[in-house]
């Protein structure tokens, strides 16, 4: 097991190893000035100039600055924006925990929904009703995510006006920026009716976390299907049900449990692109999130901004991928014998 | 679904219906266009600026009613003017509160220091605040306002008087405008023993009706209700900025109520609220003209008969369909009618191509002559698609045989162009920033703005810079309106441009907003705007 911990932690250091050299090479690559766009400061005099040089290590060989620059990015001196002048630690630290957020919630509401109706799928495997959740299920797969919400803002929001369509809460709560994740700040905001803010922030949450979590749901369904029936046809299903044990005995010990073993190394690979489309999501839903923000910083040519917020995102994702990973060989030792199951 | 059957339920069982209510129509949330530069508008003459700053957290000695145009009292409650029209007594208000927010909190009342430290900050470059925050004030450098104030003096604490070097009828005017908002002398004091006088731009402490809170680039402006105004007027417990830069994202907010207001509805999207019973659009002429200037300094434009004769050649009235979709009023001569001295039997010209020809004929213009048209490369309220009104130009032109080359550049390059007098015709034209004439008479066509490069007809006429001169040194409205109408007839004859359209200002709001008043004469303002929902 400890092996195991061990060459996790250094395929995680080497793979972010990399991307902080890619990011640092992107301060050379962007146009402008290098110091600026490591800094996100521009040099007033020289004086200054010299002072951020000397921090930077600007005249050092590229191996010093790189080192330096490492060193940086860990005592959390990730430079400035270039377009709001903030610290861009701190414009991550908001983001960033909204989108996570709204993913959670989209896997959530995917995992609910999915698994159910998934197995539901399996057990009824090649009748109508299969046939029906099957189809179905492939037609929302099939679905492009930016299409998809803005149907949905054209339906429920404009037509309907049941949910609104930007932000993640009426602007009318004033509820302070803490931990970034909006339900737990209204929790820990001052002077607010916290219940009222909640309501508005679940009816804000809607439409966003649906048309996120469609595609994932329709894979889910795909998934646990497919490896429901697997499961069936296996000769402990059939020894189980000689044996004279209820279906229901069948399903909860034998069936659900075998099913859903392989279903979440699957998950891991959901995640990646879960935050893909979170990204086009939270652009249409003006939803404060990463994706938004990076956006906002192609469109403003904010170069610290897209440095530090690549590196955020891929070491995001990748931490989560491992951790799963490694969630999973800790379940399941054996999964190495596992085939991949097919969607 | 479950997310959706989850808060369906949490808003049934929640509280009640009434207490929801109450706290939705306690706050007003307005979509603006984008950030503000600063929070002080002395600095800046950015409608965005002036929008989030002017009415809703400062208050001016002076104010324009909204209605009649006229100039009011604020925080001057009374003024006299000396005969010789050079000096001017103001009296302020009494009892009279600065805001006190978090960062500050005021223990005396507004009085006349304040607004001796608010003007003299713009019009000493001795003074100690001049230089902060950049120490440049365009609006009053413009006007050379500094320049006309000899002195400032403080009679008492609630009586200030102003000496003129010379006589200048919209001095009124220029005191009533969003960048003439009172500071507070104390909160600045303060601010300079602390070593953050910076902070006075973007920590602002006025007397209006909202005190500022907090404001995040991109995001938000949040203002509170000050509870101590001065105005008998009843305000919503907060004010909110909702920063939306896309003009078809702030409309779908109007349209879910995710915005009670919002700013510059674009003119195509019109329609959309107008059809809606749950919107409102209020409209009104703004204090703007869009013109077709002649370079009458380039020969044949040097003739009035052949000015005349292109004047006759368009259509305004199609013009006005085609560019502005009917959100625009014919302009007759420079005055928008939302100006006191507006002429409302002013001459036009009319669509007479015949009539055209013959004067063309008269002038000694050959068929097939070739001119220029410029047209501005960006969008404006006076004129929202100058290329496409130089196209329909050019097909009216070739109807009495001219030539037309439409001629656009980027707005620098177009904008050095024109002050070097490279054009034969331009379409372009004019926004005031109050609503005295003499902004509009004196920078559009007077000799003086020919270098200064505002008089895009290049057009210098000594009867017509004697008669601005001799209305702007006159007091009486009803003597400066017969002058101005002088003016106007002049003008007329002359034809140095062609007025074509007074484009409309829009605002749009919720049905649910009670007292919102459209401004022509500068910034939005929600004071005395309650939301019944």
């Amino acid at each position: 097991m400890i092996r195991i911990l061990g060459r996790y932690s250094v395929l995680f250091i080497l793979t972010l190893l990399v991307l902080a050299g890619m990011s640092f090479a992107l301060a050379y690559m962007f146009p402008g000035d290098v110091l600026s766009n490591l800094t996100g400061i521009t040099p007033q005099n020289q004086i200054q100039r010299n002072v951020l040089a000397e921090q930077h290590k600007l005249d050092a060989g590229y191996l010093v600055q790189f080192s330096n620059y490492l060193w940086q990015l860990l005592s959390g001196n990730w430079g400035y924006s270039f377009v709001s002048g903030l610290p861009l630690r701190k414009e991550i630290g908001l983001a960033l925990p909204a989108t996570i957020e709204l993913a959670a919630y989209a896997m959530l509401v995917a995992l609910l929904v999915g698994v159910p109706v998934g197995c539901y799928a399996g057990l009824r495997s090649y009748t109508k009703t299969d046939y029906l959740i099957n189809s179905a299920s492939m037609v929302g797969y099939s679905f492009p995510v930016f299409w998809l919400a803005l149907v949905f803002i054209l339906i429920f929001s404009l037509e309907l006006n049941i949910a609104p369509l930007s932000g993640r809460n009426s602007l009318l709560f004033n509820i302070p920026d803490q931990t970034g994740f909006i339900l737990i700040d209204i929790l820990l905001a001052p002077d607010v009716d916290r219940w009222l803010a909640f309501t508005d922030a679940l009816h804000h949450l809607m439409l966003p976390t649906l048309a996120l979590s469609v595609i994932s749901t329709a894979s889910l369904i795909r998934i646990t299907r497919r490896s429901i029936i697997d499961v069936l046809n296996r000769p402990y299903i059939a020894a189980a049900r000689s044996r004279g044990l209820s279906r229901r005995q069948i399903f909860l010990r034998h069936i659900l449990r075998n099913a859903l073993l392989p279903i979440l190394p699957l998950m891991a690979i959901q995640i990646t692109s879960l935050i893909t489309n979170a990204i086009i999501v939270e652009t249409l839903f003006s939803w404060p999130g990463i994706g938004n923000w990076l956006i906002q910083a192609i469109y403003q040519r904010d170069y610290p901004a897209l440095r530090v917020g690549m590196l955020a995102v891929a070491s995001l994702v990748i931490l989560l991928t491992i951790l799963i990973d490694l969630f999973n060989r800790l379940i399941d030792p054996s999964r190495d014998k596992y085939e991949r199951v097919t969607i | 679904m479950a997310l959706m059957a989850l808060s369906a339920l949490l808003a049934v069982s929640g509280c009640s219906k009434h207490q929801k209510d109450d706290f939705y129509q306690s706050g007003i949330i307005y979509c603006s266009e984008s950030n503000p530069v600063n929070f002080n508008p002395q600095l800046d003459t950015s409608a965005t600026t002036s929008d989030a700053t002017s009415h809703q957290i400062y208050d001016r000695l002076l104010d324009f009613d909204p209605e009649s145009g006229r100039i009011v009292p604020s925080l001057a409650s009374s003024w006299n003017i000396s005969d010789d029209g050079l000096i001017y007594t103001f009296q302020l208000r009494k009892n009279v509160q600065f805001q006190s927010t978090s960062y500050f909190t005021p223990t005396r009342n507004f009085n006349a220091d304040d607004v001796l430290f608010s003007i003299n900050r713009w019009r000493q470059a001795s003074h100690p605040y001049h230089n902060v925050s950049g120490g440049r004030y365009p609006y009053f450098e413009s006007l050379g306002l500094a320049e006309n104030i000899a002195s400032l003096k403080r009679i008492n604490g609630y009586r200030i008087e102003i000496h003129l070097a010379q006589r200048d009828s919209s001095f009124l005017a220029n005191l009533a405008t969003d960048f003439s908002v009172v500071l507070s002398q104390e909160y600045a004091d303060y601010l300079m023993d602390q070593g953050t006088p910076e902070k006075l731009d973007h920590f602002p402490i006025g007397t209006g009706p909202f005190e500022f809170e907090s404001y995040r680039k991109d995001h938000f402006i949040r203002y509170l209700r000050n509870d101590d105004y001065w105005r008998d007027t009843s305000q919503a417990e907060r004010l909110i900025y909702d920063i939306t830069p896309k003009s078809s994202l702030r409309l779908a907010k109007l349209l879910t109520g995710e915005c009670d207001a919002i700013a510059f509805p674009a003119q195509t999207e019109l329609d959309i609220i107008r059809n809606r019973d749950e919107l409102d659009l209020a409209e009104k002429p703004g204090l703007n003209v869009g013109f077709w200037a002649f370079n009458t300094q380039r020969p044949p434009f040097d003739n009035p008969k052949v000015r005349r004769a292109l004047a006759y050649a368009i259509d305004k009235n199609t013009l006005l369909e085609a560019v502005y979709f009917d959100s625009a009023s014919r302009a007759k001569s420079l005055l928008p009618a939302a100006s006191w001295a507006y002429q409302n039997d002013a001459e036009d010209t009319a669509y007479n191509p015949v009539l055209a020809r013959k004067l063309l004929k008269e002038a000694g213009i050959e068929p097939g002559f070739t001119m220029t048209i410029w047209a501005i490369p960006i969008e404006r309220a006076y004129n929202p698609n100058a290329a496409k009104m130089a196209e329909l130009i050019q097909r009216y032109l070739s109807d009495v045989d001219i030539n037309v080359n439409i001629v656009t550049y980027d707005w620098t390059t177009f904008r050095r162009h024109l002050r070097e007098g490279l054009h034969d015709s331009v379409l372009i034209g004019w926004s005031a920033d109050n609503g005295d004439p003499d902004n509009f008479y004196r920078p559009l066509l007077s000799c003086g703005a020919i270098p200064s490069g505002t008089n895009r007809a290049m057009w210098c006429n000594e009867e017509y810079d004697a008669l601005i001169e001799r209305a702007l040194k006159t007091e009486d409205l009803e003597q400066r309106k017969a002058l101005y109408k002088q003016v106007n007839t002049l003008l007329f004859k002359e034809l140095p441009l062609v007025p074509i359209a007074h484009a409309y200002r829009y605002q749009a709001h919720r049905e649910a907003l009670k007292g919102m008043q459209i401004n022509p004469y500068g910034g939005v303002r929600f004071g005395g705007v309650i939301k019944q929902l």
